[in-house]
C-alpha cells in the first residue's frame, strides 16, 4: 500500500512540474520560441509574491493577485522589446538572448535579495494534510494540482474558445497571412508571453509555499519543465500536464528506492518516454 | 468619373537585389472588376503583395481614394477596406472552416453585408462543413473558405491572387459564379489569373503584364487576341 501513497504523492508533485511547464509549453506553441529564462521568470515571480506580501503584509495567495498583472506587463514588455527582434528563421539567437535574460534574472536577484533563502509562508496551511486510508494527501500538494489542471483547462479555453485563441493559433500556423487578416503577430506574441509569465506567477506561489527558493534555483525548474513539456508532445497543454506527472511520479518512486534517486529518476523516464515515444505523448498533428 | 478606390504610381518592388515590378501603373474605380493576367513569373503576386503591404514601397507609390498607403503593414491596409485572397489560398490548419471565417473579421470594426450567414447562404457547402479542419476539404472548397474569409472584413475592394490555380475547369466556374453576388455586396474587384479566359469574361478592364511591366490595358472588348497573345508572352517575331 505504500505504492500507493507514493504514486498518489508523485501525481501532485506532478502538478508544480506542470505548472512550471505550461507558460513554457504556451510559448513554445505559439511562437517556437523556447525561453530559457524560463525558471528564472518563475523565481523572479516568487520574491515579487515575497515583497508584496511583506511590504503589505499580505497572505501570498492576495499577494500573487498583485504580482499577476506586474508579471504581465513583464512579459508583454519582454517580448514587445527584446525578444521580437529575435524571432526569426534561426533558432540561435532567441535561445542566446534567453539565456542572457536567465543570468541578469540571477544576478539582479542575487544583489536584491542576497543569496539567502526565503519561503513563503500560508500558516497552518504549510502542512496541513488529509487523510484518506492508507493516502495522506498534503492540502497544498493538492491545491497544487488542482491549480494545475484549472490553469490548463483555462488556457485551453482561451486558446480553442475565444477570439484571442484563434489569433494565437492563426499567427503559429503563418504570421504572414495572419497580419492580411489584421492580426499583428508581435502584438499577439506579446500577449501570449505576458499570459505565461501569470502562468509562471501562480507556479512560482507554489514554488515559495512548498520550498525553499533563493536566485540561482531558476535552471533546475526550467529543466523539469523542459521535460515536462517534451514528454506531453511540444505545443499540447494536456501533454504538458502528463509530462509533468510522468516526471513527478517517477520522481517519487525513485526516491521511495533510494532518497538520491529521486532526481535521476526523474531524467530517466524523461528518456524512456523518448525512447517509445520521440515526439512525445501527444504531438500536434501539423508540427 | 466615378472614384478611384485603388491605384498605383510607377510602383517599383524589389527581393533583395531583384528587381521584379519597374514601374506599374493600374487603377481600379468604384464598382469595377478588373483583371491582372500575365505568365507565371509576371510579376502579378508581387504586385499584389506590395498592395497589401507584405513588401516595402514608397508612400505616394500606392494610393487609396487618394491617400498614399505604399508604407503601411498589412493591418493597416486591410483597415482601409481593402482585403486579399492570397495565391494557394493560405487556409489556417489548425481552424475549422468557420474559424477561418471569423478570423477574416478579427480586425473589421461594426458589421456589414458580409456575416457568417451571408457567406454560408452564398456558399452553403461550407455551412456543411463548418466544423471540419480548413485543410480538409477539397481545393475548390478551401478557395471557397479563402474567398469567404476575405470577405468577412466587408471589403470595399478585393484582391483574388489565381482564384482558378489548381482547379478543374467546373470548379473554377463555379467559383466565379459567386462573383455578381460579391459585386451587389458593394465590393470591387481585382481578380490575377494565368488562366485568361474566366478572366476576361468578368472583367470590366484588363491589365496585361509581362516581366514586372504593364504591357496592355483596356476593356476586354477592345483588345484583340493577338494584342493579348503579344502582351503575354512577348511579340513573336
Ligand atoms: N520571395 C521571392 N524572392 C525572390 N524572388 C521572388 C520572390 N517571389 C517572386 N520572385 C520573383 O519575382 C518575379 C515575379 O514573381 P511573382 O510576382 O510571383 O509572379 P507571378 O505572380 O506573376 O507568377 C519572378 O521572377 C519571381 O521569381
Ligand atoms: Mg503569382
Amino acid at each position: 500500500m505504500i505504492w500507493v501513497d507514493t504514486i498518489v504523492q508523485g501525481i501532485l508533485l506532478g502538478g508544480l512540474y506542470a505548472l512550471f511547464a505550461a507558460g513554457l509549453s504556451l510559448v513554445f506553441g505559439i511562437m517556437r520560441l523556447v525561453n530559457l529564462a524560463h525558471g528564472d521568470l518563475i523565481v523572479l515571480g516568487a520574491y515579487l509574491i515575497l515583497t508584496a506580501s511583506t511590504v503589505f503584509g499580505l497572505n501570498p495567495f492576495l499577494a500573487a493577485l498583485i504580482a499577476a498583472p506586474v508579471m504581465f506587463g513583464l512579459g508583454w514588455l519582454l517580448q514587445a522589446h527584446v525578444l521580437n527582434r529575435v524571432l526569426g528563421a534561426d533558432i540561435l539567437p532567441p535561445l542566446l538572448v534567453t539565456f542572457g535574460i536567465s543570468i541578469v534574472i540571477q544576478n539582479g536577484l542575487l544583489e536584491g535579495f542576497s543569496a539567502d533563502s526565503q519561503k513563503l509562508s500560508v500558516g497552518a496551511l504549510d502542512s496541513a494534510s488529509l487523510a484518506l486510508g492508507p493516502v495522506t494527501l498534503g492540502v497544498m500538494p493538492l491545491l497544487t494540482l488542482i491549480s494545475a489542471v484549472a490553469v490548463i483547462l483555462i488556457l485551453n479555453q482561451i486558446f480553442y474558445r475565444t477570439a484571442l485563441g484563434r489569433a494565437f493559433r492563426a499567427t503559429s500556423d503563418d504570421a504572414a497571412t495572419a497580419g492580411l487578416m489584421g492580426i499583428r503577430p508581435r502584438n499577439v506574441f506579446a500577449i501570449a508571453t505576458g499570459l505565461a509569465l501569470v502562468v509562471a506567477t501562480i507556479a512560482a506561489l507554489y514554488l515559495g509555499i512548498r520550498a525553499n527558493f533563493d536566485p540561482t534555483i531558476g535552471p533546475a525548474r526550467l529543466i523539469y519543465a523542459f521535460e515536462a513539456v517534451i514528454i506531453g508532445g511540444l505545443g499540447s497543454l494536456w501533454g504538458t500536464l502528463a509530462g509533468g506527472i510522468v516526471i513527478g511520479v517517477a520522481q517519487a518512486l525513485g526516491a521511495a528506492i533510494n532518497p538520491e534517486w529521486q532526481i535521476l529518476a526523474g531524467h530517466v523516464a524523461f528518456v524512456a518516454v523518448l525512447l517509445v515515444r520521440p515526439r512525445g505523448l501527444f504531438p500536434r498533428a501539423n508540427d | 468619373m466615378t472614384e478611384t478606390l485603388l491605384s498605383t504610381h510607377g510602383l517599383t518592388a524589389f527581393y533583395g537585389d531583384f528587381q521584379a515590378l519597374f514601374g506599374v501603373d493600374i487603377e481600379l474605380h468604384r464598382g469595377e472588376t478588373v483583371a491582372i493576367i500575365g505568365a507565371n513569373g509576371a510579376g502579378k503576386s508581387t504586385l499584389m503583395r506590395s498592395i497589401t503591404g507584405q513588401l516595402r514601397n514608397e508612400p505616394a507609390m500606392i494610393r487609396s481614394k487618394g491617400e498614399a498607403i505604399g508604407t503601411l503593414d498589412a493591418p493597416d491596409v486591410l483597415a482601409r477596406g481593402i482585403a486579399m485572397v492570397p495565391e494557394g489560398r493560405r487556409l489556417f490548419p489548425s481552424l475549422s472552416v468557420e474559424e477561418n471565417l471569423l478570423i477574416g473579421a478579427h480586425g473589421r470594426k461594426g458589421g456589414g453585408y458580409w456575416q457568417l450567414e451571408t457567406i454560408y447562404e452564398m456558399m452553403p457547402i461550407l455551412r456543411e462543413r463548418r466544423h471540419h479542419g480548413g485543410t480538409a476539404l477539397s481545393g475548390g472548397q478551401q478557395q471557397m473558405v479563402a474567398i469567404g474569409r476575405a470577405l468577412m472584413s466587408n471589403p470595399e475592394v478585393l484582391l483574388c491572387d489565381e482564384l482558378s490555380l489548381g482547379l478543374a475547369p467546373v470548379v473554377v466556374k463555379e467559383i466565379y459564379a459567386a462573383f455578381p453576388k460579391i459585386r451587389e455586396s458593394g465590393a470591387s474587384i481585382v481578380v490575377v489569373e494565368q488562366d485568361i479566359g474566366q478572366a476576361l469574361k468578368v472583367a470590366d478592364r484588363v491589365y496585361c503584364m509581362m516581366e514586372g511591366r504593364v504591357t496592355l490595358s483596356g476593356p476586354p472588348g477592345t483588345l484583340s487576341r493577338e494584342a493579348i497573345h503579344d502582351a503575354y508572352f512577348g511579340v513573336s517575331a
